[in-house]
């Protein structure tokens, strides 16, 4: 009873702790810009509000779907993240299956996007695809390195085992580094927010999403900052052993990430992808040839 | 829609409490008196500590910026954007031009007061405002959210002949 409680919960926690994420990010670029910044709550006023809007415009039943079928697939995504403490979905967490889940609500975001007919939206999702591309392969060439290293694709075991800062950002530099660019560009922070750019293709996939629509978009992507965060301090930080040092920990690599994506501009779609095969797929095989070698 | 109606009946004061902490404006800016718009978003005047950031399409915003005059041929323009937006929806009129053509008050091209075409709902007076003057006006509208005073975009649809009526009149549809 209780584990289907904590499982109902977890979302809902993902939800919460992603907008305390996105609000301290925008205050903390609201900070180095040497302005006062919105509240902390400020991602929830705004998801409110968008929910709160009269009106709503479809242009069919998949631009429907899409923000639907992204917020499903990161309720599922986080079901199968290991918590600090609480049983989550599977007794093992399976890497494997986590690293296929994850880019559901994107192709989900695609489908609905797609059928809006702008071309914005068009040139949106193509750059989203794209770049997928990119990160995927240092992010799964990290991934497999430790998997190489415990022998197991158990997520928990990956937190047992680096438990008393036996941390592989210590350990494995190389693929920690490799890991981090992958998640950074998965989070599609400067200079890597090709396919939002405001400026060149109007917010890109969510150009034609206004309103309710918008609204489920906002709450998928909060949950999306958490599981990026959280798949990275699983990996790489140690995890945790309670849900306290969990979101303090997040809260360091959102830190690390607002500190690049404040002072970067942007790639352009064909200069990102050449960067993710060339550089971080370079350190992560290195990281993988150090493993492979020191056994 | 019917449960949502009732559920907006009960905690609409609530909502536009919260409604007010979160505008996003319009990065469609007509003529000149957007210029006083960079400083007030930047670090000096700092409109992101109201909750008002720029956005780029019709689609997601909530206020409407006339920034000064407005031609025949822009007026067809900001109908479009502004029927794509969705309710509720604010427009806030800027500087001398926006009520009564300003310098342009003789012209032949440009129009002399914009709430004949569109219901404003706030106007900032000046020419150009300053960015006081425009953060000025940006409290002023969510206090008239606040209090439910806020209502150009039901004025559009109640009295949606009437407007139609004038702006045909000016683009001869």
């Amino acid at each position: 009873m209780v584990e289907k409680l904590v499982l109902v919960l977890t979302p809902v926690f993902a939800f919460f702790v992603g907008i305390f994420l996105e609000g301290f990010k925008r205050k903390m670029v609201a900070r180095i810009h040497r302005r006062y910044g919105p509240p902390l709550h400020q991602p929830l006023l705004d998801i409110i509000k968008l929910l709160s809007k009269k009106e709503n415009i479809s242009h069919g039943v998949m631009f429907d779907l899409g923000p639907v079928i992204l917020v499903g697939a990161s309720i599922l995504t986080v079901l199968f993240l290991p918590l600090p403490g609480f049983k989550q979905l599977t007794p093992h967490g399976d890497l494997i299956a986590f690293l296929y889940i994850m880019v559901i609500g994107s192709l989900g975001m695609a489908l609905g996007a797609g059928e809006s007919g702008n071309p914005n939206a068009s040139i949106g999702i193509a750059r989203a695809l794209t770049l997928m591309l990119g990160y995927e392969l240092p992010l799964i060439i990290a991934g497999n390195t430790l998997v190489l290293k415990y022998g197991t694709t158990d997520l928990t075991k990956f937190m047992t085992l680096q438990s008393g800062f036996h941390w592989n950002l210590f350990f494995l530099p190389l693929t920690a580094i490799a890991g981090f660019i992958a998640t950074y560009g998965a989070m599609g922070e400067h200079p890597f927010d090709i396919f939002v750019a405001p400026q060149e293709v109007a917010t890109g996939p969510m150009v034609e999403y206004g309103g309710k629509h918008l609204g489920l978009l906002m709450i998928g992507h909060a949950i999306q900052v958490y599981i990026e965060t959280a798949f990275f301090t699983v990996l790489f930080l140690g995890g945790a052993a309670n849900i306290l040092t969990f979101i303090l920990k997040q809260l360091g690599v959102i830190i690390v990430m607002t500190l690049f994506d404040t002072v970067l501009p942007r790639f352009k779609i064909e200069n990102a992808v050449r960067y993710f095969w060339r550089w971080p797929t370079i350190i992560a095989l290195l990281g993988l040839f150090i493993v492979y070698i020191g056994g | 829609m019917e449960l949502q109606e009732t559920l907006e009946e009960g905690y609409v004061e609530i909502l536009d409490h919260l409604r007010k902490r979160s505008l996003w404006m319009l990065h469609y800016c007509t003529a000149c008196g957007a210029i006083e718009l960079p400083p007030t978003i930047t670090s000096r005047f700092d409109a992101e500590r109201f909750g008002i950031a720029p956005f780029v399409t019709s689609r997601q915003s909530d206020i409407l910026l006339v920034t000064g005059y407005i031609n025949i041929k822009t007026l067809k323009r900001l109908i479009t954007v502004y029927e794509q937006m969705l309710p509720p929806k604010y427009v806030i009129g800027f500087g001398s031009c926006t009520i009564n053509g300003g310098i342009y008050w003789d012209s032949y091209a440009v129009l002399k007061r914009l709430d004949l075409y569109l219901p404003v709902d706030v106007y900032i007076a000046g020419c150009m405002p300053s960015p006081m003057a425009v953060l000025e006006g940006f409290r002023t509208l969510m206090k008239l959210i606040d209090e439910g005073k806020a209502n150009g975009w039901k004025k559009y649809i109640e009295n949606y002949d009437y407007y139609k009526a004038n702006q045909r009149k000016v683009l001869k549809w």
